[in-house]
């Protein structure tokens, strides 16, 4: 009973909280408290979850409303899932302390507390689940709730920038709606251990590969992967900057490990991909488009907002680049890759609305200065600014070396090349956006920052370092995880 | 009959993929919404229309013989719910343009794309 109730408790309490939030939120002081006390709530359950599952692998699940297996929706607290529901709540909470001084009273009324607690509820629930078309409810879920985020404060660009956004995502939900369908069709099931017993036992059909490529086109809309990421960077960067910290860390993400549930997990890329083996050399391709036209797109933004959205999608081709070796190390490699990508996108977006308010403007041209009037923000922001570069001994630097080494055991040279040269693409970029944002000095006035700014990307820049420094740990937890998405569990 | 549904189904698809690329911003929202309806047909194929007989247990039996899957039908309504919701939510979106920008035109509407001269793309946030 504890642990059917632990498992649902990560989705549970966030849609409390948004409730009690909404109920709230004509006192945006209280709002905030609410806000702030789920949060950290979350934390400590989604630790204990976690502690648990790693105890007993696969042994807690909850299928509700009593319905045998396969039947019933089912949530099961298995390797992957759990650890990002952890790392969810990481960046959840420091998000939530970000927010004290960047969401003032008036986005407090227009509900942003409850917004957000819907949606990481909603991503929770993306983690947890085991059935395909549970999946799709909590995409759509959480869909919502960041068009509400993203129109906070209602001006002509949020309304804009929210119009593609969901008009793209409404279209990559059908898609993966209709390969939902046709996976029912074919397998007679939506749990997704079971279709990928049936699947393996199948010979592969022309339905399993029409559904792969919808589910597959599906998800890679929702991920921003080439050659469907252009939505992102003219839609992600009208948002406040603490939801936007949010979206960059958890939304993009959710999408990829759908990807990963799914051809990892359903459809068996590490076992050969019984269903969809053709599919799998396009993966190379996407990953290497991504990667390079992304980064190509990063160093032509001079805009911090846009700059970063194009590195959070380029940062996903390398995952990408990580399920298309079609290995069990290959899938380990993606879901590192994920942990540390998590952390960082959302940290570097607190640090670009850190230098926004010191100095007044998103542009990289009009900043400067932060070195000399803010030092200890300088070094906070380096650390997320190397990692991402892939600079030793952050987190970023074990990421891209898992990779790259991983492509070529898994005989893609090529891959590890593309790879390899995006990753000096980064570097170059991310050195001139740290050098242009702390070193030159400001046109204007610099402002003091708020200390919990600071606090919060302290909070996520030690989470990096400790990667960093222990990044045996989590290998193991990353091979752990593609053991059990293998196992369907 | 299936082959029928799904040539229904696929026209369905098609004409709302054609609504969808209009630059007619309404257009678009009704494609979308249309979209969903296909996709609701395809979902109802794809639980097999197998039986003509109301899902009613005949005496004696303790299974439900020849009937439509009722998985698919909860599937359905559920989609129908989350499609109509995010239907609302688009319109509203769409509304909110045509009050504050007058035009519905896709190539009109590019207040995210074009940034702007730094002071207006640098409001002052609350």
């Amino acid at each position: 009973m504890f642990d059917a109730g632990l498992v649902v408790a990560p989705v549970l309490l966030p849609f409390l909280g948004a409730a009690i939030a909404l109920s709230l939120r004509a006192r945006p002081a209280a709002a905030t408290a609410c806000g702030l006390a789920t949060v950290s709530l979350l934390a400590v359950l989604s630790t204990l979850l976690f502690l648990q599952a790693q105890a007993r692998p696969g042994a807690i699940r909850n299928v509700f409303g009593g319905w045998p297996q396969g039947i019933g929706i089912s949530f099961s607290a298995s390797m992957p899932g759990v650890a990002f529901v952890l790392v969810t709540a990481l960046v959840t909470l420091a998000v939530s302390i970000y927010a004290l001084a960047d969401i003032g009273p008036r986005r407090r009324r227009a509900g942003y507390d409850a917004m957000m607690l819907a949606m990481v509820g909603a991503v929770n629930g993306a983690f947890l689940t085991d059935d395909l078309f549970n999946l799709y409810v909590w995409f759509e879920l959480a869909l919502i709730a960041a068009l509400g985020l993203l129109t906070l404060d209602r001006r002509a660009p949020q309304i804009d920038a929210a119009i593609r956004y969901a008009a793209f995502a409404m279209l990559a939900a059908t898609l993966i709606l209709v390969g939902v369908g046709m996976v029912y069709g074919i397998t007679g099931t939506l749990h997704i251990g079971s279709a990928a017993k049936v699947l393996a036992n199948q010979p592969p059909g022309f339905a399993t590969a029409l559904a792969a490529a919808l589910l597959l086109g599906g998800f890679a809309l929702k991920s921003g992967l080439a050659p469907f990421h252009l939505w992102l960077p003219t839609s992600y960067h009208t948002a406040p900057i603490s939801a936007l910290a949010a979206f960059a860390g958890l939304l993009t993400k959710m999408g990829f490990f759908a990807l990963l549930l799914i051809f990892a997990g359903m459809f068996g890329v590490g076992r050969g991909a019984p269903g969809a083996a053709q599919l799998v050399p396009l993966f190379g391709a996407i990953a290497a488009m991504t990667m390079l036209l992304c980064v190509a797109g990063a160093l032509a933004q001079t805009d911090m907002r846009r700059l970063l959205a194009y590195h959070v999608i380029a940062q996903v081709g390398y995952m990408m680049a990580g399920l298309a070796l079609a290995t069990r190390e290959g899938v380990a490699a993606s879901v590192f890759y994920m942990f540390h990508s998590i952390i960082v996108q959302a940290n570097l977006f607190l640090g670009a609305g850190l230098i926004r308010h010191a100095t007044g403007s998103w542009d990289l041209t009009r900043t400067g200065s932060m070195v000399r009037r803010e030092p200890q923000f300088a070094i906070l922001f380096a650390v997320p600014v190397l990692s991402l570069a892939g600079i030793p001994p952050f987190s970023g630097f074990w990421a891209k070396l898992i990779v790259i080494r991983e492509s070529l055991a898994g005989g893609s040279a090529w891959l590890g090349g593309v790879a390899l040269l995006a990753g000096f693409m980064t570097i170059l970029s991310m050195a001139s956006f740290w050098s242009d944002a702390c070193w030159k000095s400001a046109p204007g006035a610099v402002r003091r920052i708020p200390r919990s700014g600071l606090v919060a990307m302290g909070l996520l820049s030690s989470a990096t370092v400790a990667i960093g420094l222990a990044p045996q740990w989590l290998w193991g937890i990353a091979l752990q995880s593609a053991q059990s998405l293998e196992a369907g569990l | 009959m299936m082959i029928l549904y799904a040539l229904a189904g696929a026209g369905i698809m098609a004409s709302a993929l054609f609504m969808v690329l209009s630059r007619n911003l309404v257009r678009m929202l009704l494609g979308l919404s249309l979209l969903a309806t296909g996709t609701n047909l395809l979902l109802f194929l794809a639980g097999r229309v197998r039986s003509e007989q109301p899902p009613i247990i005949a005496e004696g039996a303790k299974t439900l013989g020849e009937a439509a899957d009722p998985l698919s039908q909860a599937l359905i309504l559920t989609a129908i719910v989350i499609g109509f919701a995010l239907t609302v939510v688009l319109a509203i979106l769409v509304l909110r343009t045509w009050r504050t920008a007058s035009t519905v035109d896709a190539r009109n509407v590019d207040a995210a794309e074009t940034l702007g001269p730094p002071k207006s793309r640098d409001p002052i946030d609350v």
